[in-house]
């Protein structure tokens, strides 16, 4: 028992070791992000000597022309939000009508959006900006540079997955339940909503996550469809044009780097088990 | 309400609807700039769903059906489906981002395959992915048994680890270049920064890569290794079998499918790495080959969007991005025969 002891103190310490270095990097970031430009050049591993420089940066980055933080910390937020909520509700219902509806087209259909998941943004994005573009000036209705294009687009390509997800969940509800909200008289529709949706919660989440980590994080397609120097920005995209316009100037960049990780930090220790029990959920279907 | 009155209220609605999204149209046709043309239509549009929907009719649960579904699919036909289709079809001729004048059959492919920077940016994704997937599983798989023994805090652990993968890669590759170019130069004094060697540079891009996406594989890892059951380890440990023995001889035997699962996931991410990419190195440097220089570290996802965006031909960037789409496809097709082989067997 006593070498199993050691073994597991031995363990211990190469679980510590390990942290530090996972976490080194966000370390370095909040060190660096509290000293003046000169400071870094001469030790980018010391401890900075006034932290208070940490908040001098932060009120120049947040109010810089091209990060402007509050501004795209919003965006990102509702762009998130919405875009989840539409999903959420939308792919739930298309998944419960392809379950329950047990006809061709819906195996069709589901067929389609499982194939669909293989495909990548990068064969999509050229023909879907034209498409885009053509769209707005042929029916007025904005859809590069405006939240609605973006939110349409994420709720086309978070479908696919979405429904697969649901599919399976739906798939394992008895449909009992339905048939007793159908005789005594409830239509369809409230069916859905009263009986089958609140059973869903359990695997909205997962969907809620996976979605949620993607969208909040995603480059490309808000960098293609707003443009780096639009009006609307996300944060991954703010932080680039950013870096674009102060090249080398670290402690800058480092603190913008800082403001846009801190919000799914903040909300990843709130929320941990969840986020990391969808996201593997997610992965295993 | 009785059905009359519904009846009323539905069809209303349709005419009111229809004319609504008719008007839309002409205006469009006509080539209106008229700046209400957009809401008229969408008014319009939602007017004939409310109709729709509101008509008192036996076959209500496949209007139901039909509502329910619309959203969504319209999203996924307008965003994906259809610029899917076009997308293949303008890899066929010499379409420019706005119009295209003439089929070119092949010639695009043609013209990818003989580019140099393409081939080299094939090879070294090809590089990266293999390397990518060998570390990022062999890392993931040990923390996973350090997270799943007798460690005291091991939850404390594994979202340590988890951290940086819910961190984007825009975010994190500005980090690490900051890492690579500074801190690393300064604490190894005079040495010269990893990202302006072509090869170190794509190391460093490894190791980012591995270091952001282990902790979340980990966790896959994680849920197979505890899905293992309690009475089979009991058993060998009774037997006498050492912690070795174990771990080849029965855990890793008992959750091949979770290897499947995590080879797959990180080939196909790594595959399609950009974000990082984009953040660290963006190409550079770049090397030369065979008397002309390419960009040392551009990705293949990198190289589609700078062939369409930067360079702006739109046709090549597409016809590069179809081939991309087709290698994944592959990997996925594999990857299903692979799972249900598995399942038969079982």
């Amino acid at each position: 028992m006593k070498a199993q002891k050691m073994r597991t103190r031995a363990a211990e310490v190469v679980a510590i070791l390990l942290t530090l270095v996972m976490l080194s990097p966000f370390f370095l970031v909040i060190i660096n992000a509290a000293k003046k430009s000169a400071d870094i050049v001469i030790s980018p591993v010391s401890l900075p000597s006034e932290w208070s420089q940490l908040f001098t940066n932060f009120s120049n980055v947040i109010n810089n022309q091209s990060f402007n933080y509050w501004n795209s910390f919003f965006s990102s937020l509702l762009i998130t939000v919405v875009s989840l909520a539409l999903l959420t509700v939308f792919s739930s219902m298309a998944a419960w009508v392809l379950v329950r509806n047990k006809t061709k087209w819906s195996s069709f259909i589901f067929m389609i959006f499982v194939s669909a998941m293989v495909i990548p943004f990068q064969v999509v994005m050229l023909p879907l900006l034209s498409t885009f573009k053509n769209l707005s000036s042929f029916l007025g209705i904005s859809m590069l540079q405006s939240y609605k294009g973006v939110i349409f687009a994420y709720l086309g390509f978070g479908g696919s997955m979405s429904v697969f997800i649901l599919h399976g969940f739906i798939k394992g509800i008895p449909y009992e339940l339905e048939e007793a909200a159908w005789i005594d008289g409830c239509s369809p529709e409230k069916t859905f909503f009263k009986v089958v949706f609140p059973l869903l919660k359990p695997i909205q989440v997962t969907v809620l996550i996976l979605n949620g980590i993607w969208i909040w994080n995603d480059y490309l397609l808000p960098s293609l469809m707003l443009g780096l120097n639009g009006k609307i920005k996300t944060l991954p995209v703010a932080v680039s044009s950013f870096v674009g316009s102060y090249v080398k100037q670290w402690d800058l960049i480092l603190s913008a780097a800082f403001l846009a990780m801190v919000p799914v930090i903040i909300l990843f220790i709130f929320a941990q088990k969840q986020i990391m029990q969808g996201m593997v959920e997610g992965a295993i279907k | 309400m009785n059905s009359s009155a519904k009846k009323t209220i539905s069809l209303i609605a349709l005419i009111v609807g229809i004319a609504a999204m008719a008007v839309a149209l002409y205006l469009d046709f006509t080539g209106s700039q008229n700046a209400y043309r957009g809401g008229i239509l969408i008014v319009g549009a939602v007017l004939v769903l409310f109709g729709i929907y509101y008509y008192p009719t036996k076959k209500h649960r496949k209007i139901i059906n039909f509502i329910f579904l619309f959203p969504l699919v319209f999203a996924f036909g307008v965003t994906v489906l259809v610029p899917f289709i076009c997308g293949i079809f303008y890899s066929l001729t010499d379409w420019d981002g706005v119009k295209m004048t003439q089929f070119v059959g092949l010639g695009n492919y043609i013209k990818m395959f003989q580019s140099k920077d393409y081939l080299y940016s094939f090879v070294i994704t090809f590089i990266f992915t293999v390397i990518n997937m060998i570390s990022v599983n062999i890392v993931a798989f040990a923390l996973a048994l350090l997270c799943t023994s007798r460690v005291k805090g091991r939850n404390f652990y594994r979202a340590a680890f988890f951290v940086p993968n819910l961190i984007g890669g825009i975010v994190l590759g500005y980090v690490w270049q900051f890492i690579f170019n500074k801190v690393f130069t300064s604490v190894i004094a005079g040495s010269v920064s990893m990202l302006t060697d072509p090869n170190q540079a794509l190391a460093a891009i490894l190791i980012v890569s591995t270091w952001q996406y282990a902790g979340y594989i980990m966790m896959i890892y994680v849920t197979g290794l505890q899905g293992v059951p309690k009475d089979v380890l009991e058993a060998s440990s009774v037997d006498g079998a050492n912690a070795w023995t174990t771990l080849r001889r029965i855990k890793m035997p008992m959750i091949a499918n979770t290897f499947t699962v995590c080879i797959f996931l990180t080939l196909v991410n790594s595959f399609k790495q950009y974000d990082l990419n984009l953040a660290l190195t963006n190409g550079a440097p770049s090397r030369i080959l065979a008397g002309k220089a390419v960009q040392s570290t551009e990705l293949l996802a990198l190289n589609i969007v700078n062939t369409a965006i930067s360079k702006n031909q739109y046709a090549l960037g597409q016809t590069k991005a179809v081939v991309f789409f087709i290698i994944l496809a592959i990997v996925s097709l594999t990857q299903v025969s692979i799972s249900k082989k598995k399942e038969v067997e079982m």
